[in-house]
């Protein structure tokens, strides 16, 4: 028998890490009663990563108050959070949540009100539309972070060149030309860059605006699926004919990211996505187009209604929190005036987390430093949750329908919408697939007979 | 006559074979290039996608995303900014402690059930293993509701001992039967010659069987510590902040909404670099290990 054989060494090196392990497991016990360490829980957002470099400045003035970041990948955090709160686990005491979940979240009971906020919160300075989209009858459920709708980015020197001049509110067709006569066969500048990978966050918060405005929506007053209409026929037939003949290549795997890096390469003439890429867009240190970049309101064709999206990310306390005291002051802290001030004078103006109240679009200093202020401000104020398509609809929700059911829906008809864009089925066929999976969706959740 | 064939033949048969021998080493050298070449083929292959995380890390978010380019000015501003944000240390401190934790609770379970299997088996062995491995067969995420229902009355939630037990429970199967396999390819006599001279069941095990198949039960500690290193799935939803290691910490550089490719890519490269090491100075126990028996 070698020496070198005997397991003692092995034993004694694998051991070794387990002995302070079970210390530090006894000493985490003792600091889970401490009520001051509280959890939050968020997306690796730009403005969600300042927030988190401000946590020395929160526990400065809070120092009885000790914050933990858990950040994750949006869908990740989603299906994590909703384990966690389903299972009452107790694991976060403030959520980053999207305005998708905040009423459907409340209804459950999954959330704590967040009414009797302090006269200096300034409730009344939020915007209308992201406050709507946050409360449930009534009571404000989560607070608004930062909020976005959709808007049309175009390049100015393209335009200038081709002699084309953007109007006040330009529409869908328009559009369809001025990427015609932009797009260069190279290549190298595709005449318009959209949402193409698949998901309802994705190409679907697109569709279902291009959808709205060409007439569109998702259900009729008795939740009957419309999907196969001929206002989403031809919405659809629409985007596939643009993004085929004058979009990228491989549009069909680009989401936010990567028309964004696209567009800040100079590789788009023309895209419509977030407001909140414009901050992006203008800061020359990661865009080459910032000095050429243009914007107008997003393209409309046979109504403006629901042409444009809204989307808040907001911070809100879980029932089951232990320490929902602390967790409310965190939450009014991070989205306060004196917060997007504080952002303002360390990051920036550009940085601050837009959208949310008028008070920052009265800041002078705010307005100077983005030009596109104003535009998102309007955007966001014409943006009608309640109203979003020219019919009438029994959902909340411009870009999505605020339902349990509607991210399964989503997610499976913009697959089925990217297999009409990569050419594997037609419109047709993608659309009568997509009505019948939805139909069967909702009749499995009671909505139809 | 005889003489002259006998001297004909064997002056042609060496002339013969030396050519033949030649020829023969000529194709063997070249089969020997040819499966060089392949073997340089394939590693080339699988590093790549390794070799691009480490450059993407030290490239900007602009260079990240750009077109794909090996000619770049070096930074480390990915690097300075994924340490800024997360504290990679207590990551790095978790997936040690778990992982390490979990392969040695494996193994003090696999040892004895292996060896019970292996030396003692019953009608039902078989069986019994192929039960074993099937609970590979189900998805993590099925049994993800009742496992957090049980952490959650347990208090094991976001901690390092919950953690431990899932990933010990997860590789069993598998470190059961890998062990199954080495200790199955021990000659029986062995073992009983220890018995004849008075050994206990303890000291047949401690003294024989073990010593006699590190090499194997190296590897399998090894291929356990690599699993728990890189699973995924349950790190991310049993822990939150205090018990979290490193695929957490590279799951929080990930964002729909923004450049982040660089700065997942430092994190990524940070996150393995511990156990590419760790590998790298194991890979002697761990080629002994897996070919070991081959040769028996």
């Amino acid at each position: 028998m070698k020496p070198s054989y005997t397991l003692r060494p092995l034993c004694a090196a694998l051991s070794r890490p387990l002995v302070p392990a079970s210390a530090l497991v006894l000493s985490l016990g003792a600091s889970a009663a401490q009520a001051e360490t509280i959890t939050v829980a968020t997306v690796n957002n730009n403005d969600m990563v300042i927030m988190q470099s401000l946590t020395e400045a929160f526990e400065k003035a809070h120092p009885d108050i000790t914050l933990d970041w858990v950040v994750l990948e949006e869908n990740v955090l989603r299906q994590r959070m909703t384990t966690d709160i389903a299972t009452q686990g107790g694991q976060f005491d403030v959520m980053t949540i999207g305005s998708y979940e905040a009423p459907i979240w409340a209804e459950r009971g999954w959330l704590e009100p967040l009414d009797d906020l302090p006269e200096s919160y300034q409730v009344d300075d939020l915007l209308g539309p992201v406050r709507d989209g946050l409360s449930h009858e009534g009571s404000l459920y989560a607070l608004p972070f930062y909020a976005e709708s959709s808007m049309l980015y175009y390049r100015k020197d393209l335009f200038a060149e081709a002699g084309i001049e953007m109007p006040e509110q330009p529409t869908w067709s328009q559009v369809r030309n001025w990427a015609e006569a932009l797009h260069d066969d190279d290549g190298e500048v595709a005449g318009i860059c959209l949402r193409g990978k698949p998901g309802w966050g994705e190409n679907m918060a697109f569709v279902s605006t291009l959808t709205n405005t060409f007439g569109g929506r998702w259900f009729d007053m008795d939740w009957n699926a419309q999907i196969d209409s001929p206002a989403w026929q031809e919405a659809v037939a629409f985007y596939v004919d643009l993004l085929d003949n004058y979009g990228p290549a491989g549009a069909s795997s680009n989401g936010f990211n990567e028309n964004l890096a696209l567009f800040s390469r100079g590789n788009c003439a023309m895209w419509v996505d977030a407001t909140s890429a414009a901050g992006k867009l203008f800061d020359a240190d990661e865009s080459q187009v910032a000095d050429q970049l243009g914007f107008a309101p997003a393209p409309v064709a046979e109504t403006p209604k629901g042409s444009h999206w809204l989307w808040a990310w907001a911070l809100a306390i879980p029932a089951s929190s232990d320490a929902k005291d602390a967790a409310r002051q965190f939450v009014t802290w991070a989205t306060s005036p004196e917060y997007v001030a504080l952002v303002g004078e360390r990051e920036g103006w550009t940085s601050v987390p837009p959208g949310t109240r008028q008070s920052t679009y009265d800041n002078a200093e705010y307005i100077e430093a983005a030009p596109f202020a104003s535009f998102v401000v309007d955007a966001i104020s014409k943006a009608d949750p309640l109203d979003s398509s020219l019919e009438p609809n029994p959902y909340v929700g411009v870009q999505f329908v605020g339902i349990p059911e509607f991210q399964a829906i989503g997610t499976q008809v913009g697959q089925m919408v990217a297999s009409a864009l990569t050419g594997e089925t037609s419109v047709e066929q993608a659309l009568s697939a997509a009505q019948r999976a939805t139909e069967r969706t909702m009749k499995r959740a009671g909505y139809t007979d | 006559m005889t003489t002259t064939t006998t001297t004909g033949d064997s002056v042609k048969a060496p002339v013969a074979d030396a050519g033949r021998g030649a020829s023969a080493l000529r194709a063997q050298r070249r089969r020997k290039f040819g499966i060089t070449l392949l073997g340089w083929g394939v590693a080339l292959i699988i590093f790549f996608p390794i070799f691009w995380m480490i450059v993407t890390g030290f490239k900007t978010e602009a260079e990240a995303i750009a077109d794909p380019s090996l000619i770049f000015t070096p930074t480390l501003e990915s690097y300075v900014e994924v340490q800024e944000r997360a504290d990679y240390l207590k990551f790095a401190w978790n997936s040690v402690v778990v992982s390490f934790g979990s392969t040695l609770l494996a193994l003090l379970i696999a040892v004895p059930s292996a060896y019970a299997m292996a030396f003692l088996p019953t009608k039902r062995t078989k069986g019994t293993l192929l039960w074993m491995l099937s609970t590979k067969m189900l998805p993590s995420v099925g049994v993800l509701v009742p496992i957090y229902l049980l952490f959650r009355d347990f208090g094991l939630l976001d901690t390092r001992i919950g953690l431990t037990i899932v990933y010990t429970l997860m590789n069993l199967p598998i470190v059961v039967w890998m062990l199954y396999t080495f200790f199955k390819d021990l000659p029986r006599e062995i073992l009983e010659a220890g018995r004849m001279d008075g050994a206990s069941t303890f000291q047949e095990v401690w003294y024989l069987l073990l010593p006699l198949t590190l090499p194997g039960i190296a590897s399998t500690g090894l291929l356990s510590v690599i699993l728990s290193w890189n699973e995924a799935f349950w790190s991310l939803n049993l822990t939150t902040s205090q018990a979290a290691p490193l695929t957490a910490y590279i799951a929080s550089f990930s964002s729909p909404e923004g450049l982040f490719w660089a700065k997942l890519s430092a994190a990524s490269t940070m996150a393995i670099a511990p156990i590419l090491i760790f590998g790298w100075l194991t890979q002697k126990q761990m080629v002994r290990g897996l070919t070991f028996g081959a040769v028996k």
